[in-house]
């Protein structure tokens, strides 16, 4: 537990360690995005002082960290706003879409991956884990394309891109906009959910422990709900934590397909504008959320499997 | 970790009778089709691929297979060069990936356990970054996008993951009574990684990289689609896909081709690579 923690400490250091080292190797010094052409000495002098860029970089570090912790993420070189209160507003686009995705996902994957293995000798069962395996092998963003096709041009049923400019003022307006973009990622997650739900059910199906419930009279559907998903549960919501996270970085690449608001156009643009505050922030925030998902994964786990909690370390 | 192994089943009877089984074919002709189409390209191309070649946003024709683009480019032409792009990346990140991933995965399989613990929490920690968002940095970070620095962020995002997979693939064989008697009798540590642990290993490495070929295609159309990859001529399938969804409206096939090249191109790969491993892995030519 401790060990666990103390892991997540010492990955969010490095994480921005990582961060602050990748954005200083950025060709250019980051007060240029303050200048105009042709500034003179002076004003660049007075550009690296306002940046920062001008201290020694332990000390620019130092001041990134010591800022981190007070959750003080700076002020965009372009707008002048704060980074923070940008993130804040955009990530009530992103993590609605991230989890409302993830929640039909899994709606969509568990039952299906547990049918697939069980009626794996039957045509649906096959057909199922034949299908889910495009889904490893196709752009989120194409989804996202196809489905504006069909349902946005043909069918004319959603918005093909946008959200409201109320925002979650306008909530079912807001629902709307968020239909196309949450079935394009679900689709694409599910897919790879569904293999892991097959894969551990095969496990789970195979299992001395199913046998000897089976053996001792139990009918098949009591034996696998009260032994076999409990145990199947395990291995799949340990990959959740990945999933969530993909799912998130979906989220990012699609909302350029249907031009929503939210943290991956932030970061995009910040990196067109070479906004540094703003991708250095957008870039944590995301990281934070990934490492805590990982973390919460972890917790839950040792929940459900009192096997793991006694064990100092998983043999992974 | 039986999870992450397990492999979409062959039919057994299939598998007892020829170890030449449909996957594998199937994968043999995808992948053999863009490999082929990546060659042609270097030589020749229907059209030239920078030129109009007729009108804008024509419909598919016997002279344009797929139409033509909003600039009048035959878009058959670009989406061939495109499959020499993708398999490019594909090659270039798994071969960056796999040569970092599979040493620093074996030094910590050898590793004392202070300098493993310490590699296996980094390692946790650079997955915990996703591919994009670490591709994404270094495309900016190299000013101007170019194919080679995302084939670059790929791959050395890649070897955290295959640096772990080769970790707890090789300690798992090192494990095994017949590496006490290996080294008894004389072999050397090299000699027990070339002799025992990298054949032991390879089908599950091989299988993985085929998965991360299919990772780094995705990640670069991803990339180029963000407005993040290579400029054209050298367009990836991903910025095609970018044009052509300005103009879905009136000429939806831009939107649909690509893809459908894209998808073929990773499916094929990971067909070709599960055949070759009911092939190569002795373990599962019986069984099953």
């Amino acid at each position: 537990m401790l060990r666990r923690l103390a892991i997540l400490v010492l990955s969010l250091f490095i994480a921005s360690l990582v961060l602050f080292v990748l954005l200083r190797l950025l060709p250019g010094d980051p007060a240029n995005a303050l200048l105009s052409v042709g500034a003179d000495p002076q004003q660049i002098e007075a550009a690296r002082e306002q940046v920062g860029s001008n201290l020694p970089l332990s000390e620019q570090f130092l001041r990134f960290l010591g800022n981190l912790l007070r959750f003080d993420l700076g002020t965009s070189f372009i707008s002048g706003a704060p980074v923070g209160a940008e993130i804040a507003a955009r990530l009530a686009v992103t993590l609605p879409l991230t989890f409302l995705a993830f929640a039909l996902a899994l709606i969509i994957a568990v039952p299906l991956g547990i049918v697939s293995a069980v009626k794996a000798d039957r045509w649906y069962g096959a057909l199922i884990s034949t299908v889910s395996q495009f889904g490893i092998a196709i752009p989120v963003f194409w989804v996202g394309i196809l489905l504006v096709l069909v349902f946005a041009i043909n069918i004319r049923l959603f918005p093909s891109g946008g959200f409201p400019s109320r925002g979650w003022h306008a909530p079912l307006e807001a629902l709307r906009a968020l239909a196309l973009p949450v079935l394009t990622i679900a689709i694409v997650m599910s897919a790879s959910l569904l293999r892991y739900v097959r894969a551990s059910t095969l496990d789970v199906l195979g299992s001395d422990y199913l046998r000897t419930a089976r053996a001792l009279g139990a009918g098949f559907t009591e034996a696998f709900v009260r032994h076999g998903i409990r145990n199947g549960a395990v291995p799949v919501i340990s990959i959740l934590g990945i999933e969530l996270a993909s799912a998130f970085l979906g989220a990012v690449v699609v909302e350029r397909v249907f031009t929503l608001p939210g943290l991956g156009s932030m970061l995009l643009l910040g990196i067109q504008q070479r906004d540094y505050p703003n991708v250095q922030g957008v870039l944590f925030v995301s990281t934070l959320l990934v490492l805590l998902v990982g973390f919460a994964a972890d917790l839950t786990q040792r929940l459900i499997d009192p096997r793991l909690r006694d064990k100092a370390r998983v043999a992974s | 970790m039986s999870a992450l192994d397990e492999t979409p089943p062959v039919a057994p009877a299939a598998t007892r009778k020829s170890r030449w089984s449909l996957t594998l074919t199937i994968g043999l002709i995808l992948v053999g089709i863009h490999v082929a189409v990546a060659l042609l390209t270097l030589f020749w191309t229907p059209y030239d691929p920078s030129a109009t070649a007729g009108g804008r946003l024509e419909p598919p024709s016997l002279s344009h297979w797929v139409g033509t683009d909003r600039l009048g480019r035959d878009f058959f032409t670009l989406i061939m060069i495109g499959s020499r792009i993708a398999l490019v990346v594909g090659i270039g990140a798994v071969a960056i990936g796999a040569a970092i991933g599979v040493t620093i995965g074996l030094l910590s399989a050898f590793a004392t356990r202070f300098l493993d613990d310490a590699l296996a929490a980094t390692l946790d920690i650079l997955i915990a970054f996703p591919v994009l968002l670490l591709a994404m940095l270094v495309v900016a970070a190299s000013d101007g996008a170019s194919l080679w620095s995302a084939i670059l962020a790929l791959g050395i995002a890649m070897s955290a993951i295959v640096a772990r997979l080769t970790r707890i693939l090789a300690k798992r064989v090192l494990q095994n009574d017949y590496i006490i008697a290996s080294r008894t009798s004389g072999t050397s540590w090299p000699g027990v990684v070339v002799r025992h642990v990298l054949p032991n290993i390879w089908p599950t490495l091989t299988v993985n990289f085929a998965l991360q070929f299919g990772i780094a295609v995705i990640a670069e159309a991803s990339l180029s689609y963000l407005g993040l990859g290579a400029p054209p001529p050298n367009a990836s399938w991903g910025r095609l896909l970018q044009e052509a969804q300005g103009t879905v409206y009136t000429a939806p096939i831009g939107a649909i081709a690509p893809g459908i090249a894209l998808v073929t191109l990773v499916i094929g790969v990971n067909m070709l690579a599960d055949g070759l491993r009911d092939i190569g892995d002795p373990t599962r030519r019986v069984s099953r």
